[in-house]
């Protein structure tokens, strides 16, 4: 008896947390599409509901009456295996993301390097979606992809190890309170800088799409899919775009700390604090996509190993020596 | 208690299972998937054991990147179309002695590791690593790779470095005649180099590559 009801609680805690991400993800896509359009002197999305806010509803209404297209030639299992992935992945990586001290699913110990493993893990949907397709565009751009995801989460580790030498923990609650004096994008900001960039590539957004560059590869790994799970493989990006804005503003803007420790700021519940984190990254995702043309993929590359990686290697020694002179590193 | 021996059963039924269809499965592609499933539901019997960091490094060491590139390679070489000569030609059969031998080999090793519990206490009290609960696993492991064995851990990440060079070193090849984009170059170009104004005499024209 015991056992079931902690079932329920935990299964209500999951529910919780999912419903508000699925939501918000279907809210940022609208957002997305506003920023892009404001940016071109377009009005975007305005005729569904009030400032048209419930075109992405519609948009998966019309996703769920679709019909879903299966290749013949395709891997059948592996294909309806790929969105599936991307999508449970995308959501999973949210257990961990602590929305104030005690608001957080599971506060383990390792979470940072949970987040990791789970958006590496991410580039399978992607390889396995243009793999199954059994068509030569998606093949090239899951093969695209992972070069790209791959290379990306390089210079992303080496970024995060820049945070925990300031920490001394992997626990993401930890990180955000080592931020009570100062967030790390001050001390930090090179790193927020190149965070940023690399996790633009990381979700395969504009200018780093080349996995789905309309222009060469039709729509990249997608082009074959088709109805829901088409639609699962954009909300899953669209989840993981979210994640890369949680997780860049726990390590660099204070996660759910209150940027002035004054009397009616405090009122402020943190998990409001962090949203607005949140929506201000994403709101940066949403213009980098607007104003910058796309990569070549050489160039990708390059920026990637010869420029991100050596950058960001030499800011590990610089903060090392820099708490080791000074004797600030954190003791355990 | 009861739920962790299920899931202890689970994850290592599937990771049995899936070890047995990488070898079992025809399609190279599948089996590396089987791979996969292999290393994750390890990584989850290693988070179960509390041995969370572990778990995680081979989340993201193995299945994230190791097994991505199998899975380049697998794809690139189109291996599913050569494992059938494979198996087919005569030349076959010069290989299964030798792989009887490595079998016999890893058999009798794995003999011995298993032997090695035996012997568990002994071995423990022989170092001198000592286990608390207070710190976590992270910072007890960094303290036995980082403190007690740093000039060993070096010296692995050296040779590691040194076969990575000595791949690219085997692999690299200078070819002639190959036009690449130099950033400076392009950087650095004035007007004066790119144009030129030329007066054009009527009727005379103009060479332009002198």
């Amino acid at each position: 008896m015991e056992y079931i009801s902690l079932i329920f609680l935990e299964v209500y805690k999951i529910l919780f947390l999912l419903i508000p991400v699925l939501v918000s993800v279907a809210m940022i896509v609208w957002l997305d599409r506003r920023v892009w359009a404001f940016v071109q002197k377009r009005q975007g999305p305005n005729v569904v509901g009030p400032f048209g806010l419930l075109q992405s509803l519609a948009d998966a209404l019309k996703y769920i009456f679709k019909e879903i297209i299966i290749p013949a030639s395709s891997n059948k299992i592996i294909f309806i295996l790929a969105p599936i992935i991307t999508m449970t992945l995308a959501l999973i990586a949210w257990a961990v993301i602590p929305f104030s001290e005690d608001q957080v699913l599971a506060n383990i110990n390792v979470g940072i390097l949970y987040i990791f493993a789970v958006s590496s893990l991410g580039v399978y949907g992607i390889i396995m979606g243009g793999w199954a397709s059994n068509s030569k565009y998606p093949f090239l751009g899951s093969i695209r992809s992972a070069a790209q995801m791959v290379s990306y989460e390089v210079s992303i580790g080496i970024i995060i190890i820049n945070v925990l030498l300031c920490v001394g923990s992997l626990n993401l609650n930890d990180i955000v309170k080592a931020q009570q004096n100062v967030w790390f994008i001050i001390p930090l900001f090179p790193m927020f800088i190149i965070f940023f960039i690399s996790s633009l590539a990381e979700t395969n957004r504009p200018p780093f799409d080349l996995p789905e560059a309309e222009a060469e590869l039709v729509a990249g790994y997608q082009t074959e899919y088709s109805g829901m799970m088409y639609a699962m493989f954009w909300l899953g990006e669209y989840a993981n775009i979210l994640l890369m804005c949680a997780l860049g503003s726990i390590l660099f803007l204070g996660g759910w700390l209150s940027p002035i420790e004054l009397y009616p700021f405090n009122l402020i519940p943190g998990a409001v604090w962090l949203i607005f984190k949140i929506l201000f990254l994403f709101i940066l995702f949403a213009l980098v996509k607007a104003i910058v043309p796309r990569y070549r993929y050489d160039q990708l590359m390059r920026l990637g190993w010869k420029i991100f990686l050596p950058l960001s290697l030499t800011y590990v020694v610089l903060t090392a020596s820099y708490l080791f002179y000074f004797n600030l590193l954190p003791t355990i | 208690m009861i739920a962790h021996t299920i899931f202890f059963y689970i994850f290592s039924i599937i990771a049995v299972i899936s070890a047995i269809m990488v070898t079992a499965s025809k399609n190279t592609v599948h089996s590396v998937f089987f791979l996969i499933l292999d290393f994750i539901s390890i990584s989850c019997l290693f988070i179960m054991i509390g041995a969370e960091f572990l778990g995680m490094i081979m989340l993201i060491v193995y299945v994230g990147a190791v097994a991505v590139l199998f899975l380049f390679v697998v794809m690139m070489l189109n291996v599913a179309q050569q494992k059938n000569q494979w198996f087919i030609s005569k030349s076959s059969s010069n290989h299964i002695p030798i792989g009887l031998v490595i079998s016999a080999l890893i058999f009798f090793e794995l003999i011995i590791v298993i032997g090695g519990w035996k012997y568990k206490p002994d071995l423990q009290n022989s170092n001198n690593f000592t286990s608390s609960n207070e710190i976590t696993n992270t910072h007890s492991l960094g303290q036995v790779l980082y403190t007690d064995y740093i000039h060993i851990f070096q010296i692995s990440g050296m040779i590691l470095l040194i076969a990575m060079i000595g791949a690219i070193v085997l692999t690299f090849r200078q070819r002639e005649g190959v036009k690449t984009q130099s950033y400076i170059k392009q950087i650095s170009r004035e007007r004066s180099e790119g144009v030129e104004v030329l007066e054009v005499a009527s009727r005379k024209g103009v060479k332009i590559d002198e």
